[in-house]
């Protein structure tokens, strides 16, 4: 068994026991920043050791594949676990100044690394039943992440969040057994073999259909996704940045991985109705957007019609299309996350997360106001930031199928995007603050503000690293791509044994 | 016999959307809860049922010559029972906070985290 995939997902459930265990004492937060800090140099080597095989892959316990369950990063599985990494490290620094003792009493930073390693487990699994339990990990330590300091509204949020989300599982769950049923296996990279040759092709694609379902119900893709906004502007910052960031994700990962290894068989109607979702989610996430004027609220909204590039990029199936969805996917975790920190931070400095009763950051808190301009405009896909390759490229590889309607929604999103923009900006930022109030950085105590910002500067440069040298980040998403359109390699490492 | 678990599977899921579509929190949980063991035995049925069948190889590690039962389905079921306890459990816990909160379980009228237009 080799240890390079196991051990990410175990580090941050033993930081999870120790953080849980230490949660009374003062700075119980530093043993997850700790355990973050350990995850992050974990994933890197499971990075590494991708980039040198192509794939890896472990049986555990030594059962023999597709008897056992299997653990396999290729190259969008190492990819996404070093992504939740970053942003695990990022959040668990920038909650050190933001989470309270009262929620770190309760266990606020053993539940984050819960989330953590269930995010982790959920992108290395290569087993769709153990993909439901990670599934699982990651959704009761987030509903209890929503709830914990039990606002009025973050309970109204999560009565939403938790009773949708129970029904996807449900679907999951359902679909998991029936694909049990009917083929006899439950490992992903045997299950690509077993489905094309199932007799009744037809069964096979009502399967399919409950996974996206179940899945589309998770990565909140219209018209799935209401409990979205109806929870994400309710809890903690640092709670709701780091679901921004990742949870919806893990549910477009599954539809990718699902619909590119599994159930390939009748592209003409699956795929279709991809295309038809992502274009919609792109529209009706950004018009949402447009009605509304909380910070988080917007940003929420922006998530849904984001999620819909990420789907049109599997919907049109081409590798460049399908490179497109992995860049995207990429880039959006690391600006999404940031915008919701310095979201975080715009309330505590002006009192409010309400547009039109703060104001004047610009004046009093111009580093805080550069900050935000880079992932506001990497978003709305301005170069050389990393949202216009991402864009530029779904644009392209719709135009190249000539698929000129679904390029045209995809620019107008891009253009609406920028309309939200531009409102956070012009009344958060712009605007004199209407109560005189002169919100500067220097009002927080030194180390708080180091702790809050450091995240956001270090994950602005990313951003801006991926816009100005783009050429390994699209080399990289290019092979990707061509691993997800042709899994022989990942199906060979996964049936051939214990590889390094 | 499968006929029989298909059956009831169905009728516990109609039950469970009418349940769901009422509006009411703890009925919408009940709801929940009846689906889930549609599921259960939804699965439970497509891993093929035997009757007085254990599921043990011979002692060489040979197939015997009998019908063998399959015990992965119920190995799955037994998670996914465990795990639908877990959650069920949590959402029952956060049932009792909401009714606390808002002194009732109409989910149509629990807008406190998206006010309608003009009541904010």
């Amino acid at each position: 068994m080799s240890w390079t995939l196991a051990l990410p997902i175990l580090v941050p459930f033993v930081t999870a026991a120790l953080a849980f265990l230490l949660r009374n004492r003062r700075g119980s937060g530093w043993i997850s920043v700790a355990g973050a800090v350990v995850s992050l140099v974990l994933a890197i080597r499971l990075l590494l050791a991708v980039l040198e095989h192509g794939v890896v892959a472990t049986q555990m316990s030594a059962w023999a594949a597709p008897f056992g369950i299997t653990l396999v990063a290729d190259y969008l599985g190492a990819a996404m676990v070093l992504i939740t990494a970053i942003i695990g490290l990022a959040v668990a620094v920038w909650a050190m100044a933001e989470v309270g003792q009262t929620s770190a009493r309760l266990g606020w930073h053993g539940l984050f690394q819960t989330l953590i390693g269930g995010v982790t487990g959920a992108f290395l699994t290569g087993d769709l039943f153990n993909l439901y339990v990670w599934f699982e990990v990651l959704l009761i330590s987030s509903f209890v992440l929503l709830v914990i300091g039990g606002r009025k509204k973050a309970i109204d949020g999560a009565v939403k969040y938790v009773t949708l989300n129970l029904i996807s599982t449900v679907l999951f769950l359902c679909a998991a057994g029936l694909t049990y049923g009917a083929t006899g296996t439950l490992n992903m990279a045997d299950l690509r073999a077993a489905v094309s040759a199932h007799p009744d092709q037809g069964l096979m694609t009502v399967i399919a259909m409950m996974f996206m379902i179940g899945f589309g119900l998770k990565a909140a893709v219209f018209p799935l996704f209401f409990w979205l906004p109806a929870s994400y502007h309710t809890p903690h910052y640092a709670v709701s940045a780091v679901f921004a960031g990742l949870l919806t994700k893990v549910g477009v990962y599954a539809l990718i991985r699902v619909f590119t290894l599994i159930f390939v068989g009748d592209q003409g109607y699956t795929h279709e109705i991809l295309l038809w979702v992502a274009c919609l989610t792109m529209l009706t996430g950004v018009l949402g957007a447009a009605a509304q004027s909380d910070f988080r609220k917007i940003l929420s909204f922006h998530i849904i019609s984001q999620i819909g590039y990420m789907v049109l990029g599997l919907a049109l199936m081409t590798p460049l299309a399908v490179m497109g969805g992995v860049f995207y996917l990429l880039h959006h975790i690391i600006v999404k996350a940031n915008l919701f920190l310095i979201a975080g931070v715009s309330r505590r400095l002006t009192g409010s997360s309400d547009l039109y009763v703060i104001g004047g950051l610009y004046r009093s808190a111009p580093l805080l106001a550069a900050l935000f301009l880079i992932p506001a405009f990497s978003l709305a896909g301005f170069p050389p930031l990393s949202g216009f390759w991402a864009k530029y490229v779904l644009v392209k590889a719709s135009l190249d199928l000539g698929q000129g309607l679904v390029a045209f929604v995809a620019l107008l999103t891009g253009l609406l995007t920028i309309y939200s923009m531009t409102k956070i900006w012009a009344e958060a930022f712009w605007k004199a603050h209407p109560d005189q109030r002169q919100p500067a950085l220097s009002a927080i105590p030194t180390r708080a503000r180091w702790l809050l910002l450091s995240p956001i500067i270090a994950l602005a440069a990313m951003t801006v690293l991926i816009g100005l040298i783009p050429e390994p980040f699209v080399t990289f998403a290019t092979t990707g791509a061509e691993q997800l359109l042709d899994p022989s390699a990942y199906i060979a490492t996964v049936l051939g044994g214990d590889a390094p | 016999m499968e006929t029989v678990v298909a059956l009831l599977s169905g009728l516990l899921t109609a039950a469970a959307v009418w349940l769901m579509l009422s509006g009411n929190l703890l009925r919408f949980l009940f709801g929940l809860l009846l689906l889930s063991n549609a599921v259960n035995l939804a699965i439970f049925a497509a891993g093929r049922l035997t009757e007085g069948a254990p599921p043990l190889l011979g002692a060489d590690g040979a197939l015997p010559g009998h019908e063998m039962a399959n015990s992965l389905p119920q190995a799955l079921l037994l998670t996914a029972i465990v795990i639908g306890f877990g959650l069920f459990a949590f959402a029952l816990g956060l049932t009792i906070r909401a009714y606390r909160s808002f002194g009732h379980l109409e989910i149509d009228r629990m807008r406190l985290a998206e006010p309608e237009e003009g009541e904010k």
